[in-house]
C-alpha cells in the first residue's frame, strides 16, 4: 500500500506556489499521520460548481456524496484529481449541503456514489485541465499541444517552463469550457483503480474528525426527546413542573417526529448541557394514548404472515408459465423461509444541530445521507425558500440506510424555532433502538419443480411482508405490486424457464425502512438456500448445479467460477466440515460468497469466508474490500443475533446488550476478490456483500451437518 | 464544588454535577469531542479513555470518580505506543466511518502497553468491549499485530 500522506511532495508543491504554512512535523522517526491544513487562497476561481482553484493553487472539490464510511472522501475527489493531474493531498474536500446547483444526486445510498459520478467528474477534471493548459499556452504564446499538465502545474515540454495552477487559475477560468474534454487512457491512471489511502483516515484516528454529534455553534443548547412508548401513541397530557425546576433546564417543548408518512408526538427537554436534559427528561410526567397500537406482538404478526402465504399475491413480470410447468413437474420441492426485523444501530446515535434564525434562515449541522432531500422537504415543511436553508453535512458515524431519514433533524429544527436558540438534539441508544425505523421482515414461500434430470423448470418465490413503499407513501395502494419487496428476484440470471415472484401485502403501523442492501438482504437468504435445496434434491453439487444454470460468460458464471477457484471448492473436507455458496444480483450490484464451516460442540464455527464482488470498473480496490469485509460482519449480525421484536406494542430491545452486534472475537477470516474487467457499466460496492452471506453460511451448515436453516436468526452455538 | 480534573496533562476545574459521566464533561465542558457517545451503558466502547493509564468507559464513570486523577483521551494519546498504533491504523486503512475508532485505539493502546506481544486471543479478549458497526474487526486485529511488531 502507498504510504499515508505524501508529505515531501506536499511541501515541494507548497514551495512552488510560494505560500507559507507550517506543518506540525513530528520529531520522532515514525510518521505522524496528521491532517495538514491547506493554505487559504485570497481568491477562488470556479471551474463548474464541483471544482474551484485558488490563486495560490489550492484546489477545492465539492463532494456531493456524504461520507458514511464507504470511502467517498477518497473515491469521489480522485475522479476529478486523476484528470486534473493534482495529487489528492493538495485538495480541500467539502461536503455539499443540498444546494440546488449541485443537483439531486446529493445523497449516499443505493451504492450509487462512484457509479453515478465516474464519467461526469472525470470530465470536470479533464475540462479544467484543458482550460489551464490553454491559459498557459496563451501566456507563453506556444501551441497547446506542446504543453502538458503534471502535479498541479502546466509544463511547456520543449522549453521546460512551468506554471502552477494558482498562477493560471484566473485566466483559465475565463476560457470557454470544452464540451468534449479528452479523458485519460486508463493505463495512465495514477489514482483510479489503485489502493490510494483515504484522506479522511488521519482525522479519524486522532479525534479531530467532526461528526454530526461534534457540531458546535454559539449559544447552542441541548435536547433529549421523549417519544411515545408505542409507534403511533398520542400525547394526552404533559406535566413538566419537576423538569422545569432543575437548574440548567431551558424549557420543555412538544415536537413532531416526522418520518416517512408518519407524524409522531414527542416531547423534548432543552437544557444547557446534555446530561441535564437527560436527567430532566426522567422527571417529565406524560400520559400517552396507545390505543390501537398496544396489542401488537411480533409472534402474532409472524402467525399472520404465515397465514397470508395462502393468498395468491400480485405478480409482476412473470416468466413463462409457472403454474402449468410446476403442476406437471415430476419432482416438486416446497419450503418456507422466515427472517426478522433488524435495526440499523450505527454507533453514532441520531443527532442534529439546528439554528432557526429570527430572520427566517435555517442552518443545520447533521450526519445525514440526504442533504438535498433535507433542503427540499424542509423548505416545504417549514415554508422557507431553499436558499434560506443551509445544511452542513458532517462525517456520518455510520449510515446503513438509517440516515436516509431525517426525523431527528426535524426535531432539532422545531425545537430551535421554539426556544429561539440553536438546539442540538441527541437521541440515546435506547431512543434509537426502540423507535426504529427497522428493516422489515420478509417471509418467503418457495416452490420448485424439477424435470427428470433434476433441472429446475419452474420456480416460485412468493414474498409475504409489510411494504416499504406503503411506509413511505400514505397514498400507496396495496392492490399494486411493490417492487421494493420483491427486489432482485427478477434480476437472478439462472436459466429457469418458468418464474413467478408474487408479493403478498401485509399491513404494519411501525416505521420500516431501507437497511443496507434493503430487501435483498432477506430475500437472498430464501432464494439462494432454496436453490441449494433444489441441488440437493437433484443429487448435484451446489456449485456445479448453479454453474450449469448460468450462461457461460455471464456475470453470474464469472462470479461462481471465481468463487470455485479461490475457495478450492473441489478439495475434499473432513467430515463435520462443509462449504456453502450463494450469490445475489440486485440494483446495487452483484457479489457472492463461499463459506466454510465446521462443527464445534453443539454448534458450528466459520473457518473462512471467500467473497467475490463484480465491479466492472473499480476506483479503489482496498475500499471495496473493506466494504465486503464489513458487509460480512453486518450480515453475520443479522443472521445470528436476535434482531428486533415487539411485545404489547413496544420494542423489546433497547441497547447493545439485548440487541447485540457481532464483536471482534466472532469475526471470521474474510478473503475478498474483485472482478473488474472494465467496461462502461460500473456496479456498486457498499451493499452487494450483504445479501449472499447468510445463504452461503446456511448452505455451508447444511453441507457440514445436514441441518437446513430456514429461519433467521439462528444460534451459531446450537445449530 | 468544582471538580479538578487533569485531562491530557492540563488541569481543568469543572463546576458540574458530580454524577455527570466523564464522557459529557470531557465533550461539553473540556471541549474535546474525540471521545464518542455510543450507548451510555458501557456496551460499545466508543467512549473509552484512560484513567491513570487504565482503559475505562467514560459514559459510566462519574466526574466525581475521575476527580484528582489523570485522564487521557484520544487527543492526548501521543506516546510511542499510541503513535505505533496510529501508524498501523493508517497503513492498513482500518477505519470506515471512523466513529468507534477513538475507542478502538484507546483500547488497543492499553493492551499493547501491558502486553507487547499479544496473541490473537489476547487481542480478541482486550478488544471485545469495542463495537464496530462497519465491521473493521479484521483490520483492527491485523493492525494491533503490526503495531506490536513495530514497537
Amino acid at each position: 500500500m502507498t504510504p499515508p500522506l505524501s508529505r515531501r511532495r506536499f511541501l515541494a508543491w507548497a514551495g512552488i506556489t510560494g505560500t507559507g504554512f507550517v506543518l506540525g512535523i513530528d520529531t520522532g522517526c515514525k510518521p505522524k499521520p496528521k491532517v495538514a491544513a491547506l493554505p487559504e487562497a485570497k481568491e477562488w476561481f470556479s471551474f463548474t460548481p464541483y471544482l474551484s482553484i485558488g490563486d495560490n493553487g489550492v484546489v477545492t472539490i465539492y463532494n456531493t456524496k456524504p461520507e458514511i464510511g464507504q470511502g467517498v472522501w477518497q473515491s469521489i475527489p480522485s475522479l476529478v484529481c486523476e484528470e486534473l493531474e493534482v495529487p489528492l493531498d493538495m485538495v480541500n474536500i467539502r461536503h455539499t449541503g443540498g444546494e440546488k446547483k449541485f443537483g439531486d444526486m446529493q445523497f449516499a445510498g443505493g451504492s450509487f456514489s462512484v457509479r453515478s459520478s465516474y464519467h461526469e467528474l472525470r470530465k470536470v477534471g479533464a475540462a479544467a485541465k484543458e482550460m489551464l493548459i490553454g491559459a498557459a499556452a496563451a501566456q507563453w504564446q506556444v501551441p497547446e499541444t506542446e504543453c502538458e499538465a503534471e502535479n498541479a502545474m502546466v509544463v511547456h515540454k520543449p522549453s521546460g517552463r512551468k506554471l502552477g495552477y494558482g498562477a493560471l487559475a484566473s485566466a483559465a477560468a475565463k476560457r470557454p469550457v470544452p464540451e468534449k474534454p479528452v479523458l485519460k487512457d486508463p493505463s495512465k491512471f495514477k489514482l483510479l483503480g489503485k489502493p490510494v489511502p483515504r484522506p479522511d483516515i488521519p482525522s479519524k484516528i486522532d479525534g479531530t474528525a467532526l461528526f454530526g454529534i461534534d457540531a458546535k455553534t454559539d449559544g447552542m443548547v441541548y435536547a433529549s426527546v421523549e417519544h411515545g412508548p408505542v409507534p403511533g401513541a398520542k400525547l394526552l397530557s404533559l406535566d413538566d413542573t419537576e423538569a422545569l425546576k432543575m437548574k440548567g433546564v431551558v424549557g420543555v417543548h412538544r415536537c413532531t417526529r416526522i418520518i416517512q408518512k408518519y407524524r409522531f408526538d414527542a416531547v423534548a427537554v432543552v437544557a444547557d448541557s446534555y446530561w441535564t436534559a437527560l436527567q430532566a427528561r426522567k422527571k417529565l410526567s406524560l400520559k400517552w394514548d396507545n390505543r390501537g397500537y398496544d396489542s401488537f406482538d411480533t409472534s402474532a404478526y409472524e402467525e399472520k404472515l404465515r397465514a397470508l402465504a395462502s393468498k395468491p399475491g400480485i405478480t409482476e413480470k412473470p416468466t413463462g408459465d409457472f403454474d402449468r410447468s410446476y403442476a406437471s413437474a415430476p419432482v416438486k420441492v416446497e419450503a418456507f423461509y422466515e427472517t426478522p426485523m433488524v435495526s440499523h444501530s450505527p454507533i453514532e446515535p441520531m443527532n442534529a444541530l439546528a439554528k432557526w434564525d429570527a430572520s427566517g434562515k435555517l442552518e443545520i449541522w447533521a450526519s445525514t445521507q440526504v442533504p438535498r432531500e433535507i433542503v427540499k422537504s424542509f423548505s416545504k415543511e417549514y415554508g422557507l425558500s431553499e436558499d434560506d436553508i443551509k445544511v452542513n453535512v458532517m462525517f456520518n458515524g455510520g449510515g446503513f440506510g438509517r440516515r436516509l431519514y431525517p426525523d431527528h433533524v426535524h426535531e432539532a429544527v422545531q425545537l430551535s424555532k421554539a426556544v429561539g436558540r440553536p438546539v442540538k438534539v441527541i437521541w440515546t441508544r435506547e431512543d434509537d433502538t426502540r423507535q426504529g425505523p427497522f428493516r422489515p421482515m420478509t417471509f418467503s414461500a418457495m416452490k420448485g419443480g424439477l424435470d427428470n434430470e433434476g433441472r429446475p423448470v419452474a420456480l416460485q418465490h412468493k414474498v409475504i411482508a409489510p411494504s416499504l413503499s406503503a411506509a413511505d407513501d400514505a397514498t400507496f395502494k396495496n392492490t399494486k405490486e411493490d417492487g421494493s419487496m420483491t427486489e432482485g428476484l427478477n434480476d437472478q440470471k439462472y436459466e429457469i424457464p418458468n418464474l413467478k415472484n408474487p408479493y403478498v401485502f401485509a399491513d404494519l403501523h411501525i416505521p420500516i425502512a431501507a437497511w443496507r442492501a434493503v430487501t435483498s438482504t432477506t430475500l437472498a437468504f430464501a432464494h439462494e438456500c432454496f436453490i441449494d435445496e433444489l441441488a440437493v434434491k437433484a443429487g448435484r453439487d451446489p456449485m456445479e448445479y448453479r454453474l450449469s444454470l448460468a450462461k457461460k460468460g455471464s456475470d453470474l458464471h464469472r462470479i461462481l467460477t471465481k468463487l470455485k477457484e479461490v475457495s478450492g471448492w473441489d478439495k475434499p473436507l473432513p467430515s463435520g466440515s462443509g462449504r456453502g455458496v450463494a450469490q445475489y444480483e440486485f440494483f446495487a450490484g452483484h457479489a457472492g460468497f463461499v463459506v466454510a464451516v465446521s462443527t464445534k460442540g453443539t454448534g458450528v464455527k466459520i473457518d473462512k469466508v471467500w467473497g467475490v464482488i463484480d465491479m466492472g470498473t473499480v476506483v479503489n480496490p482496498d475500499t471495496v474490500k473493506a466494504q465486503v469485509e464489513g458487509a460480512v460482519a453486518m450480515a453475520l449480525t443479522a443472521a445470528t443475533k436476535n434482531g428486533i421484536r415487539f411485545e404489547k406494542g413496544q420494542t423489546v430491545q433497547s441497547n447493545y446488550h439485548d440487541n447485540p452486534i457481532v464483536r471482534i472475537h466472532e469475526m471470521p477470516e474474510v478473503e475478498v476478490h474483485i472482478l473488474a474487467d472494465g467496461g462502461e457499466a460500473i456496479k456498486g460496492a457498499g451493499e452487494p456483500g450483504l445479501p449472499p452471506f447468510a445463504p452461503a453460511l446456511c448452505n455451508a451448515i447444511h453441507a457440514a451437518t445436514g441441518k437446513r436453516i430456514r429461519k433467521l436468526p439462528f444460534n451459531m452455538d446450537g445449530v | 464544588m468544582p471538580y479538578k480534573l487533569n485531562v491530557n496533562g492540563r488541569e481543568h476545574s469543572l463546576d458540574v454535577d458530580g454524577q455527570m459521566p466523564l464522557l459529557w464533561a470531557v465533550r461539553e465542558f473540556v471541549g474535546l469531542t474525540g471521545t464518542k457517545f455510543g450507548c451510555g451503558m458501557a456496551q460499545c466502547g466508543a467512549c473509552t479513555v484512560h484513567i491513570d493509564g487504565e482503559p475505562v468507559r467514560s459514559c459510566m464513570t462519574p466526574v466525581s470518580a475521575a476527580a484528582g486523577r489523570t485522564v487521557t483521551t484520544i487527543e492526548g494519546a501521543t506516546d510511542r505506543v499510541a503513535e505505533a498504533v496510529r501508524k498501523a491504523w493508517v497503513d492498513l486503512q482500518v477505519p470506515q466511518c471512523g466513529y468507534c475508532q477513538s475507542g478502538q485505539i484507546m483500547s488497543a493502546v492499553a493492551l499493547l502497553r501491558r502486553n507487547g506481544k499479544p496473541t490473537d486471543e489476547d487481542i480478541d479478549a482486550a478488544m471485545q468491549g469495542n463495537l464496530c458497526r462497519c465491521g473493521t474487526y479484521l483490520r483492527i486485529r491485523k493492525a494491533i499485530r503490526m503495531a506490536a511488531e513495530s514497537i
